[in-house]
């Protein structure tokens, strides 16, 4: 919108003023759903904020029962973390190729980053299916419940992710790189990249700190 | 196999005459209304022009309208009360049991707080907000029809909870344990638990979406220190829903999982612990009181400068002043409950912290007194709440002051002391600013304005209504009665009850009137017309383009050259004695209407329903369903239609033509 | 209705113990300093609206004022101060009448445990070996000092004329200290919802004079009622607007299962 256009609305016509402190007026689409898409994760990092404030209150309310350190096992959660990792790295090679309108590695690394995400979601549930059978579900005692839910909703998250990820490359392959598909695909990989930062929280305060001697 | 869950025919209430009733008018009323609409033929243009609509006007506007049966129904609990209350000393019982009153009191809270105050508010920023920012929609229309329509699915549950089941008998924030499977077995809790599970996802959506379009979408020269008041309170309380709402998201689904899956994280076994709910619940609470407040002190702010002819007093003030309410809002939850005995030195820094609110607040109310002096004050309704507001807002402040004291409040919490205060200024405040702004803009969505005779009257009951219910309770507090008795003893309490009834009866009439008012002035619109766009001198933008507006707001986007944008080009024009070239016109992109946010909305009102009654399969279904229409959504390629450039210039020239006589108007008056 | 205030013939104005009587001066002292501000507020806003109404011809209209910088630093400074003055008031009060603060007196204390049950208070002796439901007998001029618990949701022990209100959590132990100066009989509830028998959970305080205490006490041992745990297990059934009982005896370690969660069980 030039400036002309612009500036006509009231009962006057000052086209030629300067318009104040460089504020051009609505930004286009391609900075707004980014920053609103921002707003929404940095919402969804407090809400896990709540969840590891809980953790942190409830993690010695073992109830009699099992404790962190008899539970938790640092190999499996490093593997975890390493496919959730890796998976962020492709990912950001997905995002390189769409930059080059490459379609089949485009779909490749998403292809990757998906299977690793899956990976990874397959360890937590074949850990969570242990802690269960070995009797401590998260009905046993408070700490057991906070630490089903905090890890649980990150990887009902990744599962999302993983949702996305697939309906994503159904729209890439259906419609090509047309804007409005590529600032989804941004969006979802500041998605894919704030799971791998709440994942680096959980596996430091629950996985690490939970086994210290 | 079980396909209706916990749902039998005991679940309606066949012998409770009052809810029974009340279901079978609202369903008579509510089926009358539809069939009416459906025989008339107006369901397409309902369909095409207001449930699909994704335009930010028509939006708020529902909003609006839903948040003011939610006032009626929310209204109808708080007379029962009163009236409970008025009866039931000594041997009388009054007439409804605990487990209704109960019920009431929870309903009350609830629904006023979310279904009233929070969706009045969100209504009117949806309707002002980008008109004052002198553009033409928020940044995500779709997802702010979402938005409205999950609200209106959390409405939907409550008010169904009313018929089939219960609704929560443990206050409006659910407190455990008494919240937990183990003390409260029924469907009440479920019912609070997903209806605000639902409306705060929509709640979310609409920080988010305001949030975007105030920092990112405003007319060229907006720049920040140029923006409306109204804008800045709103981008606080927006800022603070992004904060705070996820950790009630959290906090609720903790306490479901602890319902329906036997999680311990708030029972009182398994090394629950109930505290930290209250804590989580209060860290989301206290700054709701502000997403509350801040908007309406912008809503006063744009009334004190418009009806006083002056800019308002001390804008950098005001903008400090709320964003330092803003932050501090998040650091007194402790303040809810310095009875649960944390110590001395945390009870005191959290008291402290809360007067501390008091400054930036008390600035305000100076600020406000500032814009009169000097001015030419008109007496009209909305000016007439906001100078009730500021009169009895002080008040209610001290009272909060006295509250936030922990020695203070250890003799005054949890008593009638403590709901008159936060009655005082929830009332004070919060309503008397949707009322005020109610009037103000009604003639800018409508094109005419509101009864002044009407509305002066119903603000007199309002006001005096509010003193006559809420003194009397700062008198039994003071004489020890404490809230939410069904039932007490001592019949010196009662005169004050009965008092206090009759002030919401006075209350009610208010709200009549507020009707009457509606309906007169709809009446004798073709006397009230407002053709020129700006019926009260108005000093921001919403009032540069036509009342209603058109769909597009501004055939071009207002070029911003100081703060009260409008005011100065006003002025410019005056003394030009011209209103400005005619530009260029050009077609308008617009976004589409989308039926995505009322089928969200349809599969989230099943999945809750189906949860609510253990029914599964239901709710995979509804899960099911939403996932499959946000994918078809996402699969369209049209998301805007164009306004070609002749309706465009019609309407734009339409608007010159009215200009330049209200200049001619002006200039010959002056 | 401001005399019904002001002869306050029942309620935290009229305190019978210094708990509520420092409670109450806090009160009336923090009103007072804030309406040193609230009424010249609350006059001055219809008084400037109404001066400069639009036809008032005597009052200058300024279109363009909107700024000064003494009234923007007098305006920060006045709530400021006031704060700052209430604040002080806060801090120090908060830690002078701190609940578990115990009270300075020559008096040794009574010791009282409180238990919220659904919907009556459960009152122990411990060092006296007797209990009470709905009726707290204490001897006026000395001390109590409370533990308090509850055995079902949250409750909130208060008694409006003595002072202090807290809650009672389960599994959870909060500490009052209070004292009634006067005899008397004075009015207690639950100040905290906790359902639908909320409302019949009142219950009577008895200030006594200290040597009818003693007899209180005396009588109350030799009534046959005993609070063992099978006793206690009937106590706990929901029940509201409970007539007051006494107990002659009490299982020693009561109020400590209780909090503990095996309370309902043979006490050990």
């Amino acid at each position: 919108m030039s400036t002309s256009q612009a500036a006509v609305i009231g009962l006057t016509h000052r086209a030629s003023e300067d318009t104040g402190h460089g504020h051009r007026g609505p930004e286009s689409k391609s900075i707004v759903v980014p920053y609103g898409f921002w707003l929404f994760v940095l919402s969804d990092i407090v809400l896990f904020s709540a969840l590891f404030a809980t953790y942190a209150s409830l993690a010695h309310a073992t109830d009699g029962g099992p404790t962190s350190r008899e539970l938790f096992s640092r190999p499996t959660a490093g593997v975890e973390t390493l496919a959730l990792l890796l998976s962020s790295f492709v990912c950001g090679l997905a995002m390189i190729a769409a930059r080059h309108r490459n379609l089949a590695w485009t779909q490749i690394w998403l292809l990757v980053t998906g299977l690793l995400g899956f990976a990874f979601l397959a360890i937590e549930l074949r850990e969570f299916a242990s802690l269960i059978a070995d009797g401590a579900p998260p009905q046993r005692s408070a700490f057991l419940s906070s630490f089903f839910t905090l890890v649980g909703c990150h990887g009902a998250h990744v599962t999302c992710g993983l949702l996305w990820i697939g309906t994503m490359m159904a729209q890439i392959l259906a419609k090509g790189f047309q804007p409005h598909i590529m600032r989804r695909l941004l969006c979802l990989s500041i998605f894919w990249h704030a799971l791998d930062i709440v994942w680096v929280a959980i596996f430091t305060l629950v996985y690490l700190v939970g086994t210290l001697p | 196999m079980n396909f209706v869950g916990k749902l039998t025919w005991d679940s309606i209430p066949f012998d409770q005459p009052i809810p029974l009733m009340t279901s079978i008018v609202i369903i008579l009323g509510l089926g009358a209304i539809l069939a009416w609409v459906t025989l008339k033929g107006h369901v397409p243009y309902l369909w095409r022009e207001w449930i699909t609509s994704t335009d930010h006007k028509r939006i708020g506007v529902m909003y609006c309208i839903l948040a003011f049966l939610m006032l009626i129904r929310g209204f109808a609990d708080a007379i029962m009360m009163r009236a409970q209350q008025a009866v039931a000393v000594g041997q009388s019982q009054g007439y409804l049991p605990p487990e209704h009153y109960n019920q009431i009191f929870s309903a009350h809270g609830t629904i006023m707080i979310f279904f009233m105050a929070m969706t009045f508010l969100i209504g009117m920023m949806n309707f002002v907000l980008p008109l004052q920012l002198g553009v033409r929609d928020v940044a995500f229309p779709t997802m702010n029809s979402v938005s409205f329509w999950l609200t209106a699915s959390a409405v939907l549950l409550v008010n169904v909870s009313l018929v089939v089941g219960e609704f929560a008998r443990t206050g409006w924030l659910g407190f455990p344990p008494l919240s937990e499977k183990a003390f409260s077995p029924g469907v009440g809790v479920d019912y609070y638990l997903v209806s605000l599970q639902i409306s705060g996802i929509g709640t979310l959506l609409t920080g988010i979406n305001f949030v975007t379009t105030i920092l990112k979408i405003r007319a060229p020269g907006m720049s920040y220190m140029r923006m409306p008041v109204f804008c800045w309170t709103s981008l606080a309380a927006n800022l603070l829903i992004i904060a705070s709402f996820p950790v009630l998201t959290a906090t609720l689904g903790l306490l479901m999982l602890d319902r329906y899956l036997g999680f311990h994280f708030f029972t009182n076994d398994g090394g629950g612990n109930s505290m930290l709910y209250v804590n989580l619940i209060w860290i989301w609470g206290h700054p709701e009181v502000y997403i509350l407040a801040l908007p309406s002190f912008g809503i006063f702010s744009e009334i004190f400068a418009t009806f006083s002819g002056k800019p308002l007093f001390g804008y950098r003030s005001m903008v400090y002043a709320t964003l330092a309410i803003c932050i501090l809002s998040f650091t007194v939850w402790l303040h809810h409950f310095f009875t649960m005995g944390a110590g001395a030195d945390v009870n005191a820094i959290f008291g402290i912290a809360s007067m501390l609110i008091a400054i930036p607040t008390g600035v305000k109310i100076f600020n406000w007194l500032f814009t009169m002096y000097g001015g030419r004050v008109r007496f009209s309704v909305p000016m007439h709440w906001a100078l009730g507001f500021v009169v009895t807002f002080v008040t209610g402040g001290m009272t909060g002051v006295l509250l936030a004291s922990p020695p203070i409040n250890f003799v005054v919490h949890n008593s009638l002391f403590l709901i008159a205060h936060f009655h005082h200024v929830i009332i004070g405040a919060v309503v008397f600013g949707l009322m005020a702004g109610y009037n103000y803009w009604f003639p800018k969505a409508f094109g005419f304005t509101l009864d002044e005779r009407l509305g002066k009257a119903s603000f007199w009951c309002w006001f005096a209504g509010f003193y006559l219910a809420f003194l009397p309770l700062y008198i039994l507090g003071l004489m020890g009665a404490t809230r939410r008795m069904q039932h007490y003893d001592d019949p010196s309490w009662q005169p004050l009850m009965v008092v206090a009834l009759v002030g919401a009866i006075l209350i009610l009439a208010g709200i009549v009137l507020t009707g009457v008012q509606l309906y007169v002035s709809i009446r004798t619109r073709d006397r009230r017309r407002d053709l020129t766009g700006d019926p009260w001198d108005g000093r921001t933008l919403e009032w540069a383009t036509l009342s209603p507006p058109p769909h597009f707001n501004f055939a071009v986007l207002p070029d911003v050259h100081g703060e009260e944008a409008y005011w100065s080009l006003k002025q410019r024009a005056l003394q030009r004695g011209r209103i400005s070239d005619e530009p260029e016109y050009q077609p308008i992109e617009m976004p589409l209407n989308s039926p995505t946010g009322v089928i969200c909305a349809f599969f989230a009102t099943l999945c809750g329903f189906a949860i609510i009654w253990y029914i599964w399969w239901l709710a995979i279904l509804g899960l099911v369903g939403a996932f499959v229409i946000f994918v078809w959504y996402a699969w369209r390629d049209e998301h805007e239609h164009v306004i070609p450039v002749e309706e465009v210039q019609r309407l734009e020239r339409e608007r010159r033509r009215i200009r330049t006589e209200l200049l001619h108007t002006l200039s010959q008056s002056t | 209705m401001l005399a019904a205030l002001l002869s306050g013939c029942t309620g935290i104005l009229d305190p019978v113990g210094p708990i509520g009587a420092q409670e109450k001066q806090l009160l009336l002292n923090s009103t007072a300093i804030m309406l040193v501000i609230v009424i010249p507020v609350m006059i001055a806003t219809p008084a400037f609206a109404w001066w400069f109404r639009r036809g008032n011809d005597r009052a200058t209209y300024r279109p363009d004022w909107e700024y000064s910088g003494a009234i923007e630093m007098v305006v920060w400074s006045i709530p400021a101060l006031v704060v700052m003055l209430l604040g002080g008031i806060a801090w120090i009060g908060s830690h002078a009448l701190e609940p578990s603060r115990p009270l300075r007196s020559a008096v040794q204390p009574v010791r009282i445990d409180v238990v919220s049950l659904d919907w009556k208070w459960l009152f122990i002796y411990p060092d006296l070996g007797i209990a009470t439901v709905n009726r707290l007998v204490v001897p006026a001029g000395t001390p109590v000092s409370f533990r308090l618990t509850s055995d079902t949701v949250w409750n909130a022990f208060f008694v409006p004329k003595m002072g202090t209100m807290i809650y009672t959590m389960p599994r959870m132990t909060t500490r009052l200290s209070l004292q009634a100066d006067r005899p008397g009989l004075y009015d207690g509830r639950s100040a905290h919802f906790s359902g639908d028998g909320f409302s019949g959970m009142g219950f009577k305080v008895h200030a006594v004079p200290p040597q009818r205490f003693a007899g209180w006490v005396r009588s109350a041992r030799g009534q046959g009622q005993v609070l063992d745990g099978r006793g206690y297990a009937e106590l706990s059934k929901p029940s509201s607007y409970v007539k007051p009982v006494t107990y002659g005896t009490v299982t020693p370690g009561l109020f400590e299962a209780v909090v503990a969660n095996r309370a309902a069980g043979p006490v050990g």
